[in-house]
Formats: structure tokens, C-alpha cells, sequence
């Protein structure tokens, strides 16, 4: 019972064996399987995922949210899931059908891809690779180039528009992001995701938040949402790169968008909230797959609060709270993080020591960036615009 | 047997899609050919047990330069809307230069005898890497990254708007 996952590997594994399976074939089905469950986990969490948002965001702003479907309205999401499989697919005039057809399957892939490398417990890993990390940086590639595809191949200004705006944003995010990402890859000496995971005594949220921080932001602009949503500004570009997209194929695309920002908060927990590590996970590692779901739920909870409460951005101040901000910001506490570590190493301090140094550190870099920050937007100021000619109804004119 | 298959299919896949790049009337399709050769490539080095290289070949040709391509192309939509002209009064130069360096390449693989370990790739390839970069090959690792960085300064140098 306490390692419920293992126990049925084990069973299937003898089963298949006795069975005359050859050796390769049988871990062939395994790991199949396991992708599979982990697939389809993924789409079942998004179908509550969605629901918890819409309620989420009626609550924070005042209404009900979905109340009709069944109690609750839980049964909402079902019914939209149904109402989008009868849709008609219209493919716009002019569109390149391959790249049209092949863009949200590739924007489902890339999300999805991220999963391979999670560790859901202590024994339960999906590919331990070393370059775990990397890994995950580099799945990522394709999730630009399918924003790109669809803005391209719909032949539609707004869509193309929104692709390369939102190109724009997740290419320059991206650098933050993966700054922030080595701070835990350094202090856990590995690229490994278990290791990683393992390394956290204490959280490395504790050790480094200043990385957990700027990783969140990025992250944030990396799904695209609020106050990042500017590549699908409703009153600027219909929809963006998605503007053409109908019935699944939408749904697709609102479906990885989803399950990307749960991906987030499954980052989230790895990298900075200990993964599957709490109260008795050791002993019972069916107990680490659901602190591991529960922590990348409560991440994902917070990312919502976040994005519901904020207003978008302009497209110059996303690019100045990038460049001028993150960037910066996400280097030098690499270094600084480097540095303490490297120093500390040298004289074997306690464990609660060298926490507290490091906790220290990220918040004087934190505090001096945010006042640098501060003196250099007073000088910018606001260009004051001549007063444009309004439209006024005839005979009210005052002269 | 499986692996041979896969490397098979990776090579078909790798070599039909840079066939397509060069083929391709339209230039979008070709850059988008192109992100498939390099699937390919890194699929192969994944075979290799070289999971770093594979990992930073999709990182940087399709996460960087394929981006770069594509949205450049994306960009000037000139390009796009022209049939381009496939080849000029010299591409049977061309041609001959380019199986003159294919034929030498071919010779090159042939005739070298390459090293060949006889244990197993070690597991943690990626901290004996970063080890002997900062390690015993410090000095070209510093020369390349200065010069990467001068690079960098100075695109921002070009590309900055004249006041």
C-alpha cells in the first residue's frame, strides 16, 4: 500500500513476463503505460483546473462564476468540453493548412513534453535524465514555434501580429528565466531533477527567493496571462495568434494554456518547494505524488490570484521590466548566490547558518534593485501628448 | 535491432527534411524543414548516448536560430509573397564545390581511425564536462566567451538607433 505505484510495475512486469514477453518489450509497455497515465492525469487535472479558475474568478471579481451545471456548477467544464467537439473547424481562406493544422498539436506537444522529466515521488520518476534542466528549457523551443505557426499560417494581420509580439515576450523572458532556473542547479551540484528535489533541506525558497521570484515572473510571461496577456489583447488583436482557430483545435490551444500554467506551478514546486518532499514521503511514497499535486496546486491558485488582480502591461513596459529589471537582477544573483556558496563551502557552517546567510543575501539584492528601480522611473516621465481633435455633435460648438 | 531501426528513421527523417529546405519554393516552409533536420540531428545524438549535446542542439539550433530565422522571415513579408529564384547562372559551381567538400568530408569519416571506448558512456557526462571546461580547457572557454560577449555588444553597437 505504501508504494502503491511500484507494486502495480511490479505485478504488470511479472505478469507480462509470465506471459513470454521478452525483456525489452516489457519495459517497452511500462513506460508506455506510465507516459499514458501521465497524459491523461494531465488532461483530468485540466478539467478541474478550468473549472477552479472560472469559480476563482467570480469570486475575485464579485459574481458567482458557473453555479448551473450540477452543484456547484462543476459539471460546466464537461459541458463546454462537449460543446467544443461539435464545433465546425473552419479553416480561414489563404491559410497554409499543414502549418494551420499542425499548430496546436505542437502547442498541446511542448506543454505535455515538459512532464517526461517531473519526479512525482521518490521512487516514482518518469526519465531521470541528467540534463534535466536543460531539458526543460529546450521543450519550450517548441512551444514559440508553434505560436509562430499558427500566427504565420492563419493569414490574418491580428494573428500574425499577436505571434510576433508574444515571440517577442517569450524570447526575452526566457533569459530570466533560465538565470533564475541555475540558482537551484547550483545549489544542488546537479541538473537532475530527483537530485535536485532531494537537495531541498530546507525549501530552496527559503535559500534562494529571490530566483523563486524572478523564476514566478518569467514564468508568468512564459504562459502568456495576465498582466502578460498583450499577445492576446482583446482590443487590440482579437484574440492573437489564435484569432482563426475553431472547435478543438481552439480547444487545444486553451488547453495547453491551462495545463502550462499548472506546468508552472509543478516547476515551481520542484525547483523551490520541494517537490514531492513532506511529513512521512519517504516511508510512504504514494503520499509524495499527492504533496507534489498539491503544492503545483497551490502555486497554480496563486498564479491565477496574481493574474486576475493586475492589469496588462504595454508592450514598452513588458520589455522595461524585463531588460532593465529581470535581467539585471537575475545575474547578479546568480553571482552573488555563486559567490556565498562558494565561501561558505570553505568553512563548513551549520546548516541554519548557512541559510540564514543566503536568505540575507537575496533580500539586500532584492531591496537595492527595487530602490535603483525606483530612482531611475522617476526620471522617466510621461510624454504629454497634444490635445487631439474630438468629434463633437454640430451646434455644440463653443468658439 | 531497435536501435538501428530508430536511427534509420532519424536519419530518413533528417535527410528528406534538409532535401525539402533546399527544394522548397516557399522560403517559410524551408525554415520550418530546417527545425525538422535538426529533430533529426538531435534525435540521433539522443541514440549516441550524448543527451547533452542533443538537449543543447534543440536548445540552441531550433530554441535560437530557428526562431530567429522564422521570425526574420515573418517579418519582411516581401519574401514570402515572390517565387524565389532557386538558382543563378552559377550553380553548376556551386554544385561542383559542394560535392568537392561532400567528398572530402566522406573521405575524412572513411579514413581516420576513430577512438573507440570499450566500457560504457559514463552516466554524468554533463559535470565531467563542465569540469574539464573550467578545468583543463579554461583558456578557450574564456577566449570564446569574451569573444561572444564582444559579439553581443557589438549587435547592440549596429542595431542601436542613431541619436
Amino acid at each position: 500500500m505504501a508504494d502503491l505505484i511500484n507494486l502495480i510495475e511490479t505485478w504488470i512486469k511479472t505478469l507480462l513476463l509470465g506471459w513470454g514477453a521478452s525483456e525489452g518489450l516489457t519495459e517497452f509497455t511500462l513506460q508506455a503505460l506510465g507516459s499514458v497515465l501521465v497524459i491523461i492525469f494531465c488532461f483530468v487535472i485540466v478539467i478541474a483546473l478550468i473549472w477552479v479558475e472560472r469559480k476563482l474568478a467570480g469570486r475575485i471579481q464579485d459574481r458567482f462564476g458557473p453555479n448551473r451545471a450540477g452543484p456547484y456548477g462543476i459539471f460546466q467544464s464537461f459541458a463546454d468540453i462537449i460543446k467544443i467537439f461539435t464545433k465546425e473547424y473552419v479553416t480561414p481562406t489563404g491559410a497554409e493548412k499543414g502549418l494551420f493544422n499542425i499548430a496546436p498539436v505542437l502547442a498541446m506537444a511542448s506543454v505535455l513534453a515538459i512532464w517526461a522529466v517531473f519526479p512525482f515521488a521518490m521512487n516514482v520518476v518518469g526519465a531521470d535524465v541528467h540534463v534535466g534542466v536543460l531539458y526543460i528549457v529546450a521543450v519550450g523551443a517548441f512551444g514559440i514555434l508553434a505560436i509562430l505557426m499558427a500566427g504565420w499560417s492563419s493569414n490574418n494581420r491580428y494573428a500574425l501580429l499577436g505571434a510576433s509580439r508574444s515571440v517577442a515576450m517569450l524570447i526575452s523572458y526566457e533569459i530570466p528565466m533560465v538565470v533564475s532556473l541555475l540558482v537551484p542547479v547550483l545549489l544542488a551540484h546537479s541538473m537532475k531533477l530527483s537530485l535536485i528535489v532531494e537537495a531541498q533541506q530546507p525549501w530552496f525558497i527559503f535559500v534562494a527567493p529571490l530566483a523563486a521570484l524572478i523564476f514566478l515572473i518569467s514564468s508568468m510571461a512564459e504562459i502568456g496571462k495576465a498582466p502578460f496577456d498583450l499577445l492576446e489583447a482583446e482590443s487590440e488583436l482579437v484574440a492573437g495568434y489564435h484569432t482563426e482557430y475553431s472547435g478543438m483545435k481552439f480547444g487545444m490551444f486553451y488547453v495547453a494554456e491551462f495545463l502550462h500554467q499548472f506546468t508552472v506551478g509543478a516547476l515551481i514546486t520542484i525547483f523551490f518547494l520541494g517537490g514531492w518532499s513532506g511529513p512521512f514521503a519517504v516511508q510512504w511514497p504514494i503520499l509524495g505524488v499527492v504533496y507534489f499535486y498539491a503544492k503545483s496546486f497551490i502555486v497554480y491558485v496563486v498564479i491565477s490570484w496574481i493574474r486576475l488582480s493586475l492589469p496588462r502591461i504595454r508592450i514598452d513596459e513588458m520589455l522595461n521590466l524585463n531588460w532593465r529589471f529581470l535581467i539585471p537582477v537575475s545575474f547578479i544573483n546568480l553571482v552573488a548566490v555563486a559567490i556565498a556558496d562558494r565561501v561558505m563551502m570553505d568553512f563548513e557552517l551549520a546548516r541554519w547558518i548557512y541559510v540564514l546567510v543566503m536568505f540575507g543575501t537575496n533580500i539586500i539584492i532584492l531591496l537595492a534593485a527595487l530602490m535603483l528601480a525606483e530612482k531611475s522611473s522617476k526620471a522617466v516621465e510621461r510624454e504629454e501628448f497634444s490635445p487631439r481633435p474630438v468629434a463633437v455633435p454640430p451646434g455644440s460648438e463653443s468658439k | 535491432m531497435v536501435p538501428i531501426i530508430i536511427f534509420g528513421l532519424s536519419s530518413l527523417v533528417t535527410l528528406g527534411a534538409a532535401l525539402a529546405v533546399v527544394t522548397n519554393k516557399n522560403i517559410l516552409h524551408s525554415a520550418f524543414y530546417l527545425v525538422l533536420a535538426f529533430v533529426g540531428v538531435a534525435s540521433i545524438y539522443v541514440l549516441l548516448e550524448a543527451p547533452f549535446i542533443a538537449v543543447v542542439q534543440v536548445m540552441i539550433y531550433i530554441g535560437a536560430i530557428a526562431i530567429l530565422i522564422v521570425f526574420a522571415i515573418m517579418l519582411t513579408r516581401r519574401i514570402l509573397s515572390e517565387d524565389l529564384i532557386q538558382r543563378n547562372s552559377q550553380w553548376i559551381l556551386s554544385a561542383m564545390g559542394a560535392m568537392g567538400l561532400f567528398l572530402v568530408l566522406g573521405w575524412i569519416v572513411y579514413s581516420v581511425k576513430w577512438p573507440v571506448v570499450q566500457q560504457a558512456v559514463p552516466e554524468d557526462t554533463i559535470t565531467i564536462l563542465g569540469q574539464e571546461l573550467l578545468g583543463t580547457y579554461v583558456v578557450p572557454f574564456e577566449i570564446a566567451s569574451v569573444l561572444l560577449l564582444a559579439a553581443l555588444v557589438g549587435s547592440i553597437i549596429i542595431g542601436r538607433e542613431r541619436e
